[in-house]
């Protein structure tokens, strides 16, 4: 146990790594499944203790090779990493009990293993993005995530050959914004001389104020805002999560976009610094224009989709939308907001994403006109989807309720005028998500099953993995002490940390 | 010698704009891999000037010299990690341009975009 | 003299670059570009980068554009003249350029030795990294040791690759080939290929069965090309390679092999669950050491207590992983190769 408790930071990285190659080896099609689903949620299971370790002692610093920062890379869990970290993979380990029956159907038997495997790499480049110290690191994880990404999404073209041309339109943009991520790193390397985060966020104040510094924040940015989908760099996104198969949208639909916005709060607080990021470059001017326009007109496109994936899709820019506002508050509740929407939104989502895929699983399709009479045909599933539906609008009693609830104070907090107009304006966005919702409800509910249509409903494998993420949802809805405390601890130590 | 202080940061700047232009303008989908390719490989000439000193030699001990100037070997392990990844993406997106030749008939987006629709 | 020859080839470099743009035929841009990765590997030998130098010549104008032209093979060579407006491609692309050079005018002299990247951080590995690891090439105790879980990232970057390329070019092309390959079940490797020799007439195999001269010294080069190889992977504490570059070349030799003999050869010598399982192999071994030395009492990767003497321990842990990274490599660059080769001979499901 000691040998797990001295090393949790890497071993949360290292054991979906080296299971990776072992996965690809296997043949049939339980096998490869069980083994990802164990190794999953082994990875799960030490971040939950690196996370309670973290809120006990504090950030845990780990040298790889046993070189000390900067010359070797050095992991740093901290409240921040931790917590995404267990979002990643919670919702990974979720994603997988619903996998076995959902992508015998979407995938053929003999590539399971190779899939699995790039599930696995895909997981761990997640949780190596969010743990690591080293800016470098950084890239090179999150191209193992990206390469893994694309191969997953491209898998969806048994269904709908599509499926290729958004994994090869992904793959085009990803690269050009992994590789502004590099330039940004290699301009900061330059005026630092070093990779380390904390090194570079210790010299970071005596070069602040030179032309190469600002151009590499303005680099980090975008690329970084290319990765997250953030408006208007979304393009990729509904393409990339329509047409990918059921658990693969599952799971990036929680946890991808989430890496991104650990960046984004990564280097505007931890490297360059609140002050330097809002005072001195006003990223903030930035950053909330954007935000608004995401969710307001990212909800009003979610309303005239006829794919229920795609709606979701859409729904999933505006929300990020969302925690781009938080973060451009730039106050400690704000950010509060922003963390805490991080994991509702992931879980939410992951859970809505998992009753389309029911539906997709037993109707063959997720475009509305398939779905007529859904509701009568396939009750529990549907029921589950207008759960999550209300969750995702924000009805009280709801996660969606209690981080938009946080924004709300947060932006009330400045008690000026752009501070009510932003209220009004995500009131207003919660109405529109009213109509796209309702539009899934009216078609499930209150249209005609087709004559020939079978009433059946999804499998218990299915079944029981979609309602554990609804269910879970509304469980942080009413018991709020646990994300919020999480949350609160990430945000102050972010604005007061460093 | 004031000019030749950024010379090659210009270079890299030059052909990173070219190799965004390629892959932006051009419908091709091999031709923006190609595009996609030379933006990569802008980068690593950015990050192999930053090492370079005058004088300076390739950073491997040379036995028994006095007082020699070894250029920075940090970049150089960077850029390596860099063409590496740069190939394996290379590797994937020419992958994907073979299936979608083959599902669709063409590797021109439009024409992709116009068939699209008739799935 | 020597910067005028640096700044010649940059020239090239952008003359290259702005041609590639410009040709219509898709063969010759790609080897234009392979033409614009040798001229950096160039310039890279100028800026002491001898390691990259090599790797950009072996991967940059060597594997990428056999990559490039055996897709060419599938897909056709000609590009259609662009219909679209390049007004906004152009201005993003020069405001761009515009913030990066506007970037440069702050940016450290090149060349200087005062620069904060030349004092900071690296100072360490120069004067103590012979001490302390023992090997005279600075890059690869940096790559492999200082820095080595980014290495360890780059083999899994290359294993993803390996792995997707097979996923994605495994796939299915027709319908009717789904039923024929239930019924085949997973063991018909062997089968599949003898099939093959005796099925596809000569034009569709890969390879050519009637050329004398390239029979001939592909017989004498390729023994070569694997030794030297075999060189570059254990001699790059002392050199410029190791297990990237070396990877690289072994394949190198076995791609020759099927461009002149036919890729039904090579898979007899070389089976593609073979390829798979050494694909997995190197990812296996490079970690496998990290997980050894967490054992040993170490962190993860610390090779010090691999050997009762820290400098041995670097040692073996060092020739260990860059052993991992030549397998995976080697294994990588044969599937990917056999992947596009297999479509090629239109038997896209005889790859798994």
């Amino acid at each position: 146990m000691s040998l797990v408790a001295s090393h949790a930071p890497v071993l949360a990285i290292i054991i979906p790594l080296l299971a990776a190659p072992v996965c690809a080896m296997l043949r049939g099609t339980t096998f490869p499944w069980f083994l990802t689903t164990v190794i999953s949620a082994l990875s799960f299971a030490v971040s939950v203790q690196i996370l309670l370790t973290v809120s006990d002692t504090g950030p845990i610093s780990y040298m790889l090779g046993g070189w000390a920062a900067p010359w070797g890379i050095e992991y740093v869990a901290d409240p921040l990493s931790a917590f995404v970290m267990l979002i990643i993979s919670g919702i990974s380990t979720g994603v997988l009990l619903y996998a076995r029956e959902s992508i015998a159907k979407e995938v053929p038997p003999h590539q399971l293993g190779l899939f699995f495997s790039a599930y696995l790499l895909a997981l761990a480049g997640m949780m190596g993005i969010t743990v690591t110290g080293d800016a470098f690191n950084i890239f090179v994880f999150l191209e193992i995530t990206s390469l893994s990404s694309y191969v997953l999404i491209a898998m969806g073209e048994k269904a709908d050959r599509r499926a290729l041309t958004s994994a090869f339109q992904y793959l085009i943009i990803g690269t050009i914004g992994a590789t502004f991520i590099l330039i940004g790193v290699g301009l900061l390397y330059m005026m630092t001389g070093t990779l380390n985060i904390a090194d570079i966020a210790s010299r970071f104040d005596a070069i602040a104020d030179t032309r190469p510094v600002r151009a590499a924040v303005a680099f980090l940015i975008i690329g970084i805002a290319i990765k997250l989908a953030m408006f208007p760099f979304h393009v990729w996104l509904p393409n990339a999560y329509s047409y990918a198969p059921s658990i693969v949208t599952a799971f990036f639909a929680g946890t991808a976009t989430k890496v991104s916005v650990y960046l984004l709060l990564r280097f505007i607080f931890t490297i360059f610094g609140a002050e330097f990021s809002f005072g001195v470059v006003s990223l903030s001017e930035l950053l909330m224009p954007l935000g608004v326009i995401a969710f307001l007109s990212m909800s009003t496109v979610a309303i005239f989709q006829t794919n229920v994936k795609r709606l979701l899709a859409f729904s999933s820019v505006a929300q990020l939308g969302y925690m781009t506002v938080g973060i451009a508050l730039a106050s400690e509740a704000g950010l509060t907001a922003s963390i805490l929407h991080i994991f509702n939104h992931a879980i939410v989502k992951t859970g809505l994403f998992l009753s389309v895929g029911c539906m997709v699983f037993v109707a063959g399709s997720a475009y509305l006109k398939d779905l007529e009479g859904i509701g009568s045909r396939m009750p529990l599933t549907t029921f589950g989807f207008v759960l999550g539906g209300l969750a995702l609008i924000g009805v009280p009693l709801t996660p969606g309720f209690v981080s938009k609830w946080y924004l709300v104070m947060a932006t009330l907090e400045r008690g000026d005028f752009l501070g009510y107009a932003l209220t009004a304006g995500m009131l207003l966005s919660s109405l529109l998500a009213v109509i796209y919702i309702w539009r899934v409800v009216e078609v499930a509910y209150f249209r005609p099953a087709p004559a020939d249509a079978e009433a059946r409903e999804a499998p218990l494998s299915l079944l029981i993995p979609t309602w554990i993420f609804i269910i879970g949802s509304f469980y942080f809805g009413i018991q709020t002490t646990v994300n919020v405390g999480f949350a609160e601890k990430a945000a102050s130590f972010l604005m007061g940390g460093l | 010698m004031i000019f030749f202080d950024h010379f090659n940061y210009w270079i890299f700047v030059i052909l990173l704009m070219i190799g965004l232009f390629t892959v932006m303008s051009r419908t091709n989908l091999i031709k923006k891999m190609i595009g996609l390719s030379l933006f990569q490989i802008s980068v690593f000439l950015f990050y192999i000037s930053m090492g370079k000193i005058d004088e300076g030699t390739a950073p491997i001990v040379v036995e028994g010299a006095q007082d020699v100037v070894y250029s920075n070997p940090l970049p150089h392990v960077l850029i390596l990690t860099a063409i590496v990844v740069g190939v394996a993406t290379t590797a994937l997106g020419l992958s994907l341009v073979v299936r979608i030749k083959e599902s669709f008939g063409t590797i021109d987006e439009e024409d992709i975009l116009a068939r699209e629709d008739k799935a | 003299m020597e910067q005028f020859t640096d700044i010649f080839l940059m020239l090239l470099l952008v003359a290259g670059a702005l041609s590639v743009l410009y040709v219509r035929n898709l063969f010759v841009a790609t080897m234009l570009l392979g033409a614009v990765s040798f001229i950096m590997a160039l310039i890279f030998v100028s800026l002491d980068a001898v390691d990259v130098a090599f790797t950009e010549a072996a991967v940059g104008a060597g594997i990428s554009t056999v990559l490039y032209l055996g897709t060419l093979a599938l897909v056709g060579s000609d590009e259609k003249p662009a219909r679209r407006r390049a007004l906004v491609p152009l201005l993003v692309s020069l405001l761009v350029g515009t913030a990066l050079v506007y970037a440069t005018f702050d940016m450290p002299a090149f060349g200087r030795a005062d620069n904060p990247v030349q004092t900071h951080v690296a100072p360490r590995y120069i004067e103590e990294s012979p001490k302390e690891i023992g090997v005279p090439n600075m890059v690869t105790s940096v790559l492999a040791s200082y820095r080595g879980f980014d290495t360890f990232g780059e083999v899994t970057v290359i294993f993803t690759a390996g792995i997707g390329v097979l996923l994605i070019l495994s796939q299915l092309r027709r319908r009717r080939e789904d039923e024929a390959d239930l019924t085949d079940g997973p063991d018909t490797d062997t089968n599949m290929d003898n099939d093959a020799a005796a099925s596809a007439s000569p034009a569709e195999r890969v390879g050519s069965e009637h050329d004398l001269v390239p029979h001939v010294v592909a017989k004498l080069l390729i023994p070569f090309i694997l030794l030297f190889a075999l060189y570059v992977q254990f001699h790059g504490d002392f050199g410029p390679g190791g297990g990237f570059q070396a990877g690289v070349i072994f394949a190198a030799g076995f791609i020759l092999y099927s461009l002149i003999f036919g890729l039904h050869f090579t898979r007899q010598i070389v089976s593609t669950r073979l390829v798979k399982f050494l694909l997995a192999l190197g990812v296996v071994l490079y970690g496998g050491v990290g997980v050894v030395s967490l054992f040993l009492g170490g962190n993860f990767l610390d090779y010090n207590v691999l050997s009762a003497d820290p400098v041995a321990g670097q040692h073996l842990g060092i020739l260990l992983v860059e052993l991992g990274v030549g397998i995976t490599v080697t294994a990588a660059m044969i599937a990917i190769f056999y992947a596009f080769a297999g479509r090629a001979e239109g038997r896209g499901n005889d790859i798994n």
